[in-house]
């Protein structure tokens, strides 16, 4: 899985632009992703590939588009030093999964990865190192693992 | 051990004697918002989980970021909005102000909860409520169960002392706050503003400081009701306030007096400097507007500074009341008058060119100053724009000179 890597305070604005997002189709908000702060990302990322970034990644609007734009794009997880608050809800209520890890600065872009999501351990096979990623709450795993918070309130009997 | 008002207020609403930060509570909504631009993918959500809204009173939806629709799309989503609102008999839908400023002269009480699925939610907080944006997909769940979970965020408190001095606006006090703790300093937090500057300061201007607490990542905005608040809303509520020992990660003193007028510099909301430094930078365009300052007392001073003047050559000011009652005030106090004459111009309320999908967008290489809370990259146009925010007498003055100025050299 290649590694996309972006820097530090990557805003809803960068990921798809407000000028973007007046539709709800998945398909055509993943050909958007990125489409003005990176053009290349939504024409070259391969499915199962990984953005890792800085800290804040994600922060600005609400808009699920964000999210949804990446993770139609094809992008399996993004690890990032932090993330704001409601990207970070977003991003878990549509399945789409996230990784706090404190040492991304050793992940280069272009790195090939495997991560492990019940370890939380990050392979970069480029630079045969591991890295760990925070664990994420049991609550939360639970909702990325059901594909999101509709899956999950519909397998825990709630709709 | 003592309660912050954040705390009190999310454990009255999961009905519980106590929570402290860092438990999960799920909590009774008072009203649950969406626009125009989240609606859409939160009724695609909605109708995966179930088919009636919980209490349709409670859901208010607002057209704000894209009306009239600029293009077919957009009316195209206008119209599968307006479907669910007949459908599900949804009273409170406006087409006539920014959503943020509709919850507050209409619904919003102290002690309420408000999820809105925008970012900017965290503006109501300014009446002693719990308030926060969400996405589509938790504002889906909460129109269909009138419930949502929350982590219960620790709290920082920021002490605001003194009264702001000439030129000085509550909009200068958070860009400099938010300068001082960077675009993460309260990520996931609660931003509790209090001190004399904020017992002194008017209920809009409480609004403007809240409105920007989500720049410094903060989960919400909050200041304690008090008579000010009563009277400016003129209903009742539950008035909540923080215990004497409360605890707090962090608290931050600060001297209102020593802030000049601040500027947010292109591309992020906390690269904040005083506007004297930037002085002489050319103008395109001067917006003010938006949840953050488009209301009276932001019209009125763009007014004052405009009277009898006019903007400078090649520039275009735009003026968007943040709602029809501030709109149709401001023109019975001649503002709305005096701002046309000067060369502005005047668009329906709403969010207008905040979110770059129409009335003024920006080209490459064009420069706008604005009273919004975003800078971002592409925000208002092309990636190749810049925007740089101020306060409205700072956007107001600039717009006379057509280059980035100091206000007070015109108050």
């Amino acid at each position: 899985m290649r590694v996309w890597k972006f820097g530090n305070d990557v805003n809803t604005d960068l990921i798809t632009p407000g000028r973007y997002t007046i539709t709800t189709d998945q398909a055509k908000l993943g050909k958007i992703a990125f489409i003005e702060h990176r053009p290349e990302f939504a024409k070259e990322v391969k499915a199962g590939d990984v953005i890792v970034a800085g800290k804040n990644f994600g922060c600005g609007s609400s808009r699920e588009h964000a999210p949804v734009a990446i993770k139609a794009a094809g992008v399996s997880a993004v690890i990032a030093k932090s993330f704001a608050r409601i990207f970070f809800r977003n991003a878990t209520n549509i399945g789409l999964p996230l990784l706090v890890c404190e040492e991304v600065e050793k992940i280069d872009d272009g790195d090939l990865v495997e991560i492990n999501f019940e370890t939380g351990q990050i392979h970069d096979k480029s630079k045969n190192i591991t890295l760990q990623a925070e664990p994420l709450p049991k609550f939360i795993q639970k909702i990325v693992e059901k594909g999101g918070f509709i899956n999950y309130l519909r397998s825990e009997g709630y709709v | 051990m003592g309660l912050t008002i954040t705390e009190k207020i999310l454990a009255n609403a999961s009905h519980k004697s106590e929570v402290t930060a860092g438990d999960v509570a799920i909590a009774d909504v008072d009203f649950v918002m969406a626009h125009d631009s989240t609606a859409p993918l939160a009724i695609e959500g909605f109708y995966e989980i179930g088919e009636k809204v919980f209490d349709p009173e409670k859901i208010v939806i607002v057209f704000d970021h894209f009306f009239p629709p600029p293009n077919i799309d957009a009316a195209k989503l206008h119209q599968r909005v307006r479907n669910f609102v007949t459908k599900h008999k949804i009273q409170n839908f406006f087409t006539d102000g920014v959503c943020h400023q509709i919850l507050v002269e209409k619904f919003v009480s102290p002690g309420n909860v408000i999820v809105g699925a925008d970012s900017h939610t965290c503006t109501e907080g300014a009446l002693g409520a719990f308030s926060t944006g969400l996405g589509s997909t938790d504002i889906a769940a909460a129109m269909a169960t009138g419930k949502c979970w929350f982590k219960i965020p620790e709290s920082l408190r920021f002490n605001l002392s003194g009264s702001p001095g000439k030129g000085v606006y509550a909009k200068d006090i958070i860009l400099n706050i938010i300068g001082q703790v960077g675009a993460d300093g309260a990520l996931y937090k609660a931003a509790e503003f209090a001190g004399d500057y904020v017992k002194n300061a008017s209920v809009p201007s409480r609004l403007t400081l809240c409105n920007m607490a989500v720049e410094m990542g903060a989960k919400n905005g909050i200041i304690e009701a008090d008579e000010k608040t009563k009277n400016f809303l003129g209903r009742e509520g539950k008035f909540f306030k923080s215990d004497e020992d409360a605890v707090y990660e962090e608290e931050y003193e600060m001297e209102v007096d020593r802030i000049d007028p601040q500027v947010a510099c292109p591309p992020t909301v906390d690269n904040v400097k005083s506007v004297a430094s930037v002085e002489g930078k050319n103008v395109d365009q001067a917006f003010i507007g938006t949840c953050t300052n488009g209301r009276l007392e932001d019209i009125e001073i763009a007014a004052k500074v405009l009277r009898e003047k006019k903007i400078a050559d090649n520039l275009r000011l735009l003026v968007i009341p943040a709602s029809t009652k501030i709109y149709l005030d401001a023109f019975s106090k001649g503002y709305i008058q005096e701002i046309i004459k000067a060369g502005g111009i005047i668009c329906n309320p709403g969010c207008g060119p905040c979110v770059g999908r129409h009335e003024g967008v920006l080209a490459e290489g064009e420069t706008c100053i604005s009273t919004q809370n975003r800078n971002f990259s592409g925000r208002m146009g092309s990636p190749k724009a810049e925007i740089y925010l101020a306060s409205p007498a700072t956007v107001a003055a600039s717009a006379l000179a057509g280059k980035i100025v100091d206000p007070r050299g015109y108050l």
